[in-house]
């Protein structure tokens, strides 16, 4: 297709994504670049409801006029990139040197917010997405097989889950796990263990939220690999049949490497998504036990404190991104040798 | 096990906050004790009347509509134009392309809205639906272009190729070839975008004034800063109004789904 | 006679002209344009300013939990977006810092004669804010279950410990106290609130170098550690409407909750007539024998942004004055601790006049505080888990501070 008809074809769709995407991730890029100029303090009388005594506020109009001559403030480098709330470099090179032992220095990196946040993330994306991926299937391969009259049901409940928005939907079971709600007590019951509560363990609030990734993404796997089911070519599946395969030997051979194409492409959606995860934590209350590098940014520009750190925010994003990277680049290396093969 | 949440949550809606929240006894909310002792009733409608009627809730389920119709198609539209360019392109940077917009795909959406803040109430964008249609179809044409890319890259080039050599331009080869065949895939993306719009918390909450909020954010306002009472059943009945329909329409069209996906499989 | 007839036919005409111009205040013309948190009493105030609108006069209000992340951008565009925002001590720091609100020292000389004195929120000599309601944390406790475990009213956390410890041996609860530690702001006030109980300093006089790694500072988190020892084990997530839910399900003998909080739990709905009969607010307690109470003073107020016209400025005082009016306050007696003329103190009320006449401290105003109280409440949950000793948790509150205030330009 001639350069002129692509652009015409691609132009709104690539506009609205270099204005309304493009265009921010550079501005946080920068952002994360500069701290603000030192504030102009003073000390003057404040007075307020229950009395008036000497207190510190800022100048806004000194300060204001030094932000003026330059706008975007003082030059940081990468320095907010390796401060404590980020990579930590200084405080991990203290704890190298001062730790007794592996153990020691592990611990004292897991007391870093965004270590201790990154350990979560990670463990949430790599335990997630392979079940979603495995039950997904098996699930799929479970509804091609099932009477066409229940087909219907089964595809509809099957993917209830994944309607509805995580904020909402980790509510309706942070109320149904909590200690004296219905699920969390039959859990007690269960253990026999009246104590046994899932919000006050940092382990079971792992599991649990786990639990909901997994409960809350399968449907979209599910769909996927069950649409892709439907085009496995009969012919290859029955003459394998008359080689006479296995059950289990022909979906190795026949339909995964079939589908294959499908399977990288839920895994590239379910690693970013999952790498991104933070609603649940909110909607679980659970950020004491478990934090994720998005909720960090949450943290930074929603915390109730009312002064939003954009700079820090913005350094945790481009962090993000360059872990999304990361964990993307085999399946990415995957689709360009596919690109390479397909196109000549 | 997937759908006994939403079961619960049902029963719960015709509830009173002691019963359906009880820390006394979660039995409660089967037997509706304390709604007996509070309505007269062990089922009352209080929670609904007090969502649709009192908040005003069908202002946001409008809104939403709204919203929702507007990005599918705006989605759509701009989707199939240009998954058709790259899936027809043939040179590298269409698939340099498609890297870029995933790693846009990986910009955590908080930190994009805050980012918009600023220059939105500076030009007098801030709070007007518009705004926040354009901006949940920009965010999410990564996931559209891949979707509706794959579907094209399932539609033989002999197809439209053939419109060209019979003399159409590009733009009429897609308008009268392409478009025709290319349904199923458009509907299941359509579907994507759907869902999306329609659950949408981080954009509209930041981005909608309060008498433009969608049924989402609404929502989290009825569970507001403090929780009042009867508040949090209007939260409980309306996570309810809001979820039903999505079932519905997913029986409804949960063939289309399928077929569409069937007809040209997404591939990577 | 005629003509008589026509001039007064006319006359009236006029005056009827005349008066549809005018909005139900006195204001001609104008936008305003409020945003403000969600909260009841908050919707009183607006409804009652509302009544202003028409004529000329258009009224839009955003009441939402997203506002403390609205109003800085909101109020920076020119012409801002919000004219009035509704603001309490911390909230208003950031308006202060990037200086977003205009001094009211003229609009409460032309239309704020009413006002208290101590409902002007002055900085640096010139009336930035006019507050109308106080909040404070302070202790609610159940009478019946004290006396069923023989212990007397706690004024101290001392006490507290102690009577908290009667009531489980003798069996009544398991878990007796709760207070709002949940991960986060609702934390970093708790410890906030315990320090200034031991008269601790948040930062070095005069400067932004925060000072809660020493002696006060751990004692104030030892006594926190105690005290959730009676909590329920899933108290890192409580917030105050969770412990609401808690007290009104009858699971808590004593508990620091805000003020707030009292109308909702003292009126007859969401649980049964004895545990509200036998609810009593009282001030907030003392610790460690000091004699100031462990908790901050809140205010809340609003004010005028400074990127608007001088009319829209006007209208929005007049109307917020008319909000905060004697009438509203009458209308809406319970629904807060108003600061307004008119305000008769319920029962409801008593916690947080106890404490404020106990001479409890305010929340400081301070630029770089909410710096602070983020970092309490994101790495003080830790040591509350027995992860790591107080003083560790310490440094790493002030680490953290640092780091965030060196973005902000304060160190």
């Amino acid at each position: 297709m001639p350069h002129r008809t692509f652009i015409f074809f691609i132009l709104p769709s690539l506009l609205s994504m270099i204005l309304l995407i493009a265009v921010p991730i550079f501005s946080a890029m920068t952002q994360s670049l500069f701290i603000a100029h030192k504030q102009v303090i003073i000390v003057s009388e404040t007075c307020d409801p229950f009395g008036c005594k000497k207190e510190t506020s800022v100048d806004a109009e000194a300060t204001a006029n030094l932000r003026g001559k330059e706008p975007l403030g003082i030059f940081n480098g990468f320095e907010t990139y390796t401060n404590r709330n980020h990579l930590a470099a200084a405080e991990i090179k203290t704890s190298w040197n001062v730790a007794t032992g592996w153990k020691d220095f592990f611990s004292r990196i897991m007391n870093l917010p965004f270590y201790k946040a990154l350990a979560f993330t990670i463990t949430y994306t790599f335990v997630v997405t392979p079940f979603v991926i495995v039950l997904g299937f098996l699930i799929a391969l479970g509804t091609n097989s099932l009477a066409s009259r229940l087909k219907g049901p089964t595809i509809f409940f099957s993917l209830l889950p994944m309607i509805v928005t995580p904020l909402i939907g980790s509510l309706i079971l942070f109320w149904m796990i909590d200690a004296d709600g219905i699920l969390g007590s039959t859990l007690q019951r269960i253990f026999n263990d009246n104590d046994l509560s899932i919000k006050a363990s940092p382990a079971l609030t792992w599991i649990m939220l786990i639990v909901y990734g997994i409960w809350h993404s399968t449907p979209f796997a599910f769909i996927v690999f069950y649409a892709g089911l439907q085009t496995v070519p009969h012919e290859t599946l029955e003459a394998s049949m008359l080689d006479g395969a296995s059950l289990w030997q022909q979906k190795r051979h026949v339909v995964i490497p079939y589908l294959m194409p499908l399977i990288i492409f839920v895994t590239l959606i379910q690693l970013m998504d999952n790498f991104r995860v933070f609603e649940p934590i909110v909607g679980f209350n659970a950020s004491a036990n478990a934090t994720s590098l998005s909720w960090i940014i949450f943290n930074d520009l929603r915390g109730e404190d009312a002064l939003q750190l954009f700079g820090s925010a913005a350094a945790t994003s481009m962090l993000t991104i360059i872990g999304v990277a990361i964990l993307l680049t085999p399946v990415l290396i995957m689709i360009w040798k596919e690109f390479n093969s397909k196109t000549v | 096990m997937a759908v006994f949440p939403f079961l619960w949550t049902l029963w719960g809606s015709f509830k009173v906050q002691g019963d359906f929240f009880s820390k006394a006894d979660w039995a409660n909310a089967v037997y509706g004790i304390r709604t007996l002792a509070e309505t007269g009733g062990t089922f009352t409608g209080n929670g609904y009347s007090s969502a649709w009627i009192e908040h005003e809730f069908w202002r946001s389920a409008i809104n939403t509509s709204i919203v929702v119709f507007f990005v599918v198609i705006s989605s759509l539209t701009i989707g199939t134009l240009g998954g058709y360019a790259l899936a027809r392109s043939g040179y590298r940077y269409a698939l340099w392309l498609l890297m870029l917009a995933l790693v846009f795909r990986a910009m955590p959406h908080i930190t994009l809205v805050s980012g918009y803040l600023l220059p939105f109430f500076q030009w007098n964008l801030w709070g007007h639906l518009p705004t926040t249609i354009i901006v949940l179809v920009a965010i999410n044409q990564p996931f559209t272009l891949w979707m509706l890319h794959s579907f094209f890259l399932n539609i033989p080039k002999e197809l439209d190729e053939s419109a060209l050599v019979d003399g159409c331009n590009r733009f009429q080869a897609f308008w009268h070839i392409i478009i025709p065949v290319m349904w199923p895939g458009v509907i299941t993306t359509g579907l994507f975008s759907f869902l999306l719009a329609y659950n949408d918390f981080a954009v509209t909450a930041m981005l909608l004034s309060q008498e433009n909020q969608t049924m989402v954010p609404k929502i989290a306002s009825f569970l507001g800063s403090t929780q009042q009472e009867g508040e949090v059943m209007s939260a409980v009945a309306a996570v309810v109004s809001t979820t039903l329909p999505l079932f519905v329409l997913v029986m409804f069209f949960q063939r289309q789904i399928v077929s569409g996906l069937t007809a040209g499989a997404v591939k990577g | 006679m005629r003509i008589l007839y026509k001039i007064a036919l006319a006359t009236t005409f006029m005056f009827f002209l005349g008066h549809t111009t005018y909005a139900a205040c006195g204001i001609t013309s104008g936008s305003i344009r409020i945003l403000a948190n969600d909260f009841p009493a908050i919707h009183a105030v607006i409804s009652a300013a509302e009544k202003c609108a028409g004529g000329g006069v258009t009224f839009t209000k955003n009441t939402t939990k997203e506002h403390r992340n609205l109003q800085v951008a909101g109020l920076t565009a020119n012409p801002a977006e919000f004219t009035s925002a509704i603001v309490a001590n911390s909230s208003i720091v950031p308006l202060l810092n990037e200086g977003l609100i205009r001094p009211l020292d003229d609009l409460v000389a032309k239309h704020g004669r009413g006002l208290k004195k101590h409902q002007l929120i002055t900085i640096n000599g010139k009336i930035m804010a006019v507050a109308f309601m106080a909040n404070a944390q302070h202790l609610f406790y159940r009478k019946d279950i004290l006396d069923k475990a023989s212990v007397g009213i706690p004024t101290s956390y001392e006490e507290v410990l102690s009577a908290a410890k009667a009531i489980r041996a003798k069996g009544i609860m398991e878990y007796p106290f709760a207070l709002n530690t949940k991960k986060g702001w609702n934390l970093g006030e708790e410890f906030v609130n315990m320090y200034m109980g031991y008269k601790g300093q948040l930062f070095k006089p005069g400067t932004a170098i925060a000072s809660v790694n020493n002696a006060k500072g751990v004692a104030a988190l030892k006594m926190l550690k105690s005290l959730t020892e009676y909590s329920n084990p899933d108290f890192l997530t409580f917030d105050s409407n969770a412990t609401a839910a808690l007290w009104e399900a009858g699971k808590l003998a004593l508990a620091t909750m805000w003020g707030t909080r009292g109308g909702t739990i003292l009126d007859d709905k969401g649980s049964t007539a004895n545990i509200t009969s036998n609810t009593v607010l009282a001030g907030a307690p003392t610790v460690a024998g000091g004699s100031t109470p462990a908790t901050t003073l809140w205010w809340d107020g609003f004010t005028i942004a400074k990127n608007i016209s001088d009319n829209d400025a006007e209208a929005t005082f007049i109307a917020m004055m008319n909000g905060i009016s004697t009438d509203m306050v009458k209308a809406n007696n319970d629904a807060a601790v108003w600061l307004i003329e008119g305000f008769v103190p319920g029962k409801a009320a008593a916690g947080v006049s106890a404490s404020a006449s106990a001479g409890a401290t305010p929340y400081p105003m301070l630029p770089y505080a909410g710096l602070l109280h983020s970092a309490l409440g994101s790495e003080l949950a830790e040591f509350l888990q027995g992860n790591e000793s107080a003083q560790q948790a310490l440094a790493d509150v002030e680490a953290a501070y640092s780091a965030s205030a060196r973005e902000k330009g304060f160190l």
